[in-house]
This record gives C-alpha cells, structure tokens and sequence, in this order.
C-alpha cells in the first residue's frame, strides 16, 4: 500500500484510474480526472503569456492519503480511525457540523497537530510537521495589518517576492491594490490577497477553512468564481472544509460528510462547471448530503 | 390637466421669481392693512438682512483663526494679569518675578551659553538613562515575552522590583555611586526599565496568536517571524511603555538633580534658591516643562511613523486611499 501511495504524486492517469478502483465504480468516468478547463469557457488554458508568468503555473497537485487517523483530545476521540484515498487535483469538499472534526483534520493535514495514531501521507511522504507543499485559507485571512498587501502576500519572502506576489496579486485581480494598508480592503478583498498569499507558495494542496463563511451571498458566489478560476489554472487539490452544503456541490469533485469523527458520506459530483442551481441531480444530491448531516 | 399646463407656463415664465411669487401671493391672501403692515415689516427685514449675511460670511472666513487662538487666550490673559500684578506690586519678587523678567534671565542665560550647558548635561543624562534602562527592559521583555521558561524564572521577580518606588533607593545609590553622574543615570535607568518591561512584556504576549500560526504555517519562524510578526505586533504597546518612560525619565532626573548635582538644570534651580533668584528657578521649570513637551512631541511622531499602518493613525490617509477605486 505504502509502495503504491507513493506513485501519486508523479503518475496522474494512474492515480485517476486507481482511484475509480477504489472508490466509486460507478462514477461517471467523463468526470474525472478533472478537466473543467474544457468544460467551462473561461480564459483558463492556455495560461497567461504575458511577461510574468502566473504565480503558481508549475503548482501540481499532490495526492492525500489517511490511513486508520485517530486524534483524541484527552479522551475523546475527535476522529475516529478515518481512512482517506484523495487522488491528484480533486477538489474535495468536507461538509459537516460544527464540533465534527472537520478543522481538526484540517489541521492534522497542515501539520500543526500530528495524529494521536494512523498514518497521514501527502504525495507518498509521511507528514510530520509543518508542510511546505500544504498552505491553509483560514476562515478569517489573517493578514499582517502592519504590513502592506503586497508584502503579506509575499510573506515568505522567497526569491524574487516581489514579482510573484504582484503575479498571485493579479491572479485575484487586486494587482492595483498592492500598496495598500489591509485594513482599508473589504472582507472580500482581504480573502482574496490571502488567497494570493496561498498562490505565492505554489501549494501541491490547498486547505480552505471555512473560507468564505463570514462574506456576503454575491462576494461569496465571487469568491466561487475565482477559486474555480484559479484551480483550473494552478492544479493544486483543493480541499474545502464548510458547513454550507450547497458551497460544496456548487464547487467540489467529491463531497465527504464528516460526522462524529468518521466519514458517512463520500459521493462524486459529475455535473459540468458552472453548475446551474436548478439542476435536479444537485438538488437530489444535496437532499442526501443534508440528511447524511 | 388643463390647470397643470398653464401652471407650468407661469413657472417657466417667470423662473427666476418663486420666491417674490410667493411673497405676492401672502400678500394678496392676507387683508390689505395686514399686508401693508407685513409689507414693511418685509421690507425692514430685507435691509437688516443684507448686512447680516455679510458678516457671517466674514465669520466663516476668520472662524478657524479663532478657534486656533482660543487655547491660547487664557495663557496669554493669565501671563497678562501676572506681568500687571507684579509690575504693580501686588506680587513681590521674591514669591513671583514677572514674566518679562523671567524671560530676560532666560535671554541672559542664553547669551552668556550657561543654560544651553545645563540643559545639554542634563539631556544627556536623561538620555544615557534611557538608553540603559529602556534597552535592558526591552531584551528583558522580549526575552519573558517569547520563552516560558524566563517567564517563569523572572518575571516574578521583576513584578517584585517594580512595585519599588525607584526614588526610595536614593539613599542606598548615593551611598554606592557617590554624586557622581553614574547615581542619576542609575537613577534614570531604574526608573525608566519597568515601564518598558512590562509594556514589551505585555505586547509581545498580546500579540494575535491566529497571525502567529498563520506566519507558521507559511513557513515563517526564528528571525523572520520575531521582526516580521511578533515585533511589530507588539509595538504599540512598547511604544506606550515608552511615552511613559519619558515622563518618569524628566521627574527622576529632576530629583537626582536637586538633591546633588554640580551641573544640569536641576542644580541651577537649587543653586539659584541659595541665592534667591526666584526668575533663575522659574526659568528651570519652564526648561523642564519645555523638554518634557519636546521628548512627548518625538514619540508622537515616532508612533505615527511606526504605526502608520494603524488604523488609529489613518486619519490623514483614509481620505487618499477611499478614492481608489474598489
């Protein structure tokens, strides 16, 4: 299994064909490997030409995997034995209530906390630690206030940060905002300069916590757009921790309900990017997802 | 419909006299006694009425000169009463010289270049103080701030220490230093260390835990995350401990200076109560108010430099920044 975990991050029609193996026969194969740059006509491919290249353009996904993760605090068992196959570049949303262990995966997949038992592998490679491949959207963009947008979106001050922050600024399209105090940015805005601040790192994964829970209804469905957009640009796998069911069947490959620390509800979403809300099938599917909850 | 049209026609007719159409029509409704009497009760109005509007536009024009010179008023009427009643006697010398005399012997002093010495011996001192004290509450602050350990082994301590008046041990330092320069920058020091201490202490520790772990998780620590997160975060709160320190610097280094000192602004003021200048001593007093103001005046521009990206100093930029388009 150990052998086989490591091809993930190299050989991506392996790990899509493995991973239909694994999970769901059944699916719709036209779905996957994930392809919504044919499917949606944006300006996603090819990718910008201009003098900066994208910040992130040779980010690549990394595949995730879980083996029997338990994590107790003192003697409660937050998660319990949770195995988890995520493939390459699979947008995976995790719905659940609030105290399901839902930010405590997360954190787990960050490094910031190690598992009290299992194992947890990104790319083949046991995490222990922080990971620089991994980069987490909090709920809130926590942006240094005392430095301008720029400079927090180059927080890591790599080589030639200032390009590339301005290159993931105009990714978000904040480019013009660069010499700005965050404090004078709109919540919308300042969630996209941390999603920038993501970029700049050419995440293999990107973990959302929550992110868009405090915005309003239209900068939310904005918001949407973007990581869509910026997904299919930067391929990392983006993993989409929520409680707002219908945020994780508007965006995600792949829902997961987590529910008293174990999974209860693993379905793919086939339809087409942008998905219509009317559609029926997301409907139905989103009627299972809020029972599974 | 009918009446509509033709109203409108009147209106565009005459554009220009709504108001004396409306004057006309009061006129023509109320009886014609009445009216004359509002008549020229209208017309007086109208002549009052140019003239007034003149004036407060005038007002407008000079109101913010007067509200720059309303604080002022009561200093310069009370400087004015103290010159009258010295002058006239009412005031002796001795209790209070005259203004005009204190700035003389200010104007002696400066010419003859003996308070330009004091004042200088004494900025120094207060300035070594500073420079000692502030510097060692500052590593001490930081270092309780970020390690539990040297919390545990000396903040304790230092909470111990502080609740010491620092003036109480003068005794104790004259008895160590002697007279010397080094017992008032002792002094100085000691006084201006646990201000510093605790505010550096205090905001190192208060800083946003959720923006450290956000440093972390994108690959910030040792160095980087110090000048980058922590420092920056807690400077406010130093930059408070500072102004504080300030003030305890000017009053410890006036005491130190008094009780024994053979230069410096405080001996000029005891030396000139032995000799009964009282327009010398009055001339000290207002030095120290001047540097205590001049050193206030330095953090407040140090502060908005420093924390220009504070939103409680953005009143001046706020307004550049709305206009970018959003």
């Amino acid at each position: 299994m150990t052998a086989n975990t490591a091809e993930f991050g190299h050989a991506k029609t392996t790990v899509g064909d493995r991973r239909q193996q694994i999970y769901r026969p059944d699916a719709n194969p036209a779905s996957f490997p994930p392809q919504p740059s044919l499917q949606s006509g944006e300006d996603v491919s090819p990718p910008r030409l201009d003098g900066h290249a994208s910040a992130a353009s040779h980010g690549k996904g990394l595949a995730i995997s879980l083996q029997g993760v338990t994590n107790s605090f003192g003697r409660r068992d937050i998660l319990k034995g949770i195995d988890l196959e995520i493939p390459a570049g699979q947008f995976v949303a995790i719905v659940g209530r609030s105290g399901g262990g839902k930010s405590t995966l997360l954190r787990l997949l960050t490094g910031l906390d190690s598992p009290s038992s299992g194992r947890i592998a990104i790319a083949g490679q046991e995490v222990d630690g922080l990971q620089s491949a991994v980069c987490l959207l909090f709920q809130e963009a926590r942006l240094l206030p005392w430095q301008r947008v720029l400079s927090n979106v180059g927080i890591a001050r790599g080589p030639d940060w200032r390009e590339t922050a301005l290159a993931a600024l105009r990714d978000v399209g904040l480019a013009d905002r660069a010499q700005d105090w965050p404090a004078v940015l709109s919540g919308g805005q300042r969630q996209r300069v941390a999603l920038a601040r993501a970029l700049v790192n050419h995440p293999g994964v990107l973990l959302l916590d929550e992110p868009f829970g405090a915005l309003d209804a239209l900068t939310r469905i904005e918001m949407h757009q973007l990581l869509t957009q910026i997904w299919q640009q930067h391929r990392f796998t983006p993993i989409l921790i929520t409680h707002d069911v219908h945020e994780a069947i508007t965006l995600a490959d792949r829902v997961l309900v987590l529910r008293d620390g174990g999974i209860v509800f693993d379905e793919m979403v086939s339809q087409k990017r942008p998905r219509a809300l009317e559609d029926m099938e997301l409907a139905h599917l989103e009627r299972q997802v809020l029972r599974a909850v | 419909m009918m009446s509509r049209i033709r109203f409108n026609e009147s209106v565009h007719r005459q554009p220009k006299s709504r108001w004396s159409a409306y004057r006309a029509a009061r006129h023509r409704l109320s009886g014609a006694d009445r009216g004359e009497a509002r008549h020229t009760g209208t017309a007086q109005a109208g002549r009052l009425r140019q003239p007034r509007r003149r004036c407060l536009e005038q007002w407008a024009q000079i109101r913010p000169a007067v509200d720059g010179l309303l604080p002022w008023l009561l200093p310069v009427l009370l400087v004015m009463v103290w010159e009258i009643a010295a002058r006239s006697g009412l005031l002796s010398a001795r209790v209070l010289p005259a203004p005009s005399a204190v700035a003389l012997a200010g104007w002696t002093g400066l010419r003859d270049g003996s308070l330009a010495h004091h004042v200088a011996i004494s900025t120094l001192r207060a300035f070594y103080g500073l420079l000692i004290g502030g510097s060692l509450g500052f590593v001490l602050g930081l270092v309780t701030g970020t390690l539990p350990l040297a919390e545990r082994l000396l903040d304790s301590s230092m909470q111990m220490l502080r609740t010491i008046p620092h003036l109480a041990i003068i005794p104790l330092v004259i008895l160590w230093f002697g007279i010397g320069e080094e017992a008032k920058i002792f002094l100085v020091a000691i006084g201006v260390l646990f201000p510093i201490y605790l505010n550096t202490f205090h905001g190192i520790r208060t800083v946003d835990a959720t923006l450290v772990e956000m440093a972390q998780v994108y690959g910030l620590s040792g160095r980087a995350l110090y000048w980058r997160v922590l420092l920056p975060g807690a400077l406010p709160s130093i930059l408070v401990g500072l102004r504080y320190a300030l003030g305890i610097m000017w009053l410890t280094l006036i005491v130190a200076e008094t009780i024994s000192a053979s230069s410096g602004l405080g001996y000029m003021t005891m030396n000139a109560r032995e000799f009964l200048q009282t327009d010398i001593v009055l001339l000290g007093i207002l030095a120290y108010a001047l540097l205590g103001k001049l050193a206030d005046l330095a953090t407040r521009w140090l502060e908005r430099k420093a924390l220009s990206w504070h939103p409680a100093y953005q009143f001046s930029r706020s307004s550049k920044t709305a206009e970018v388009p959003a």
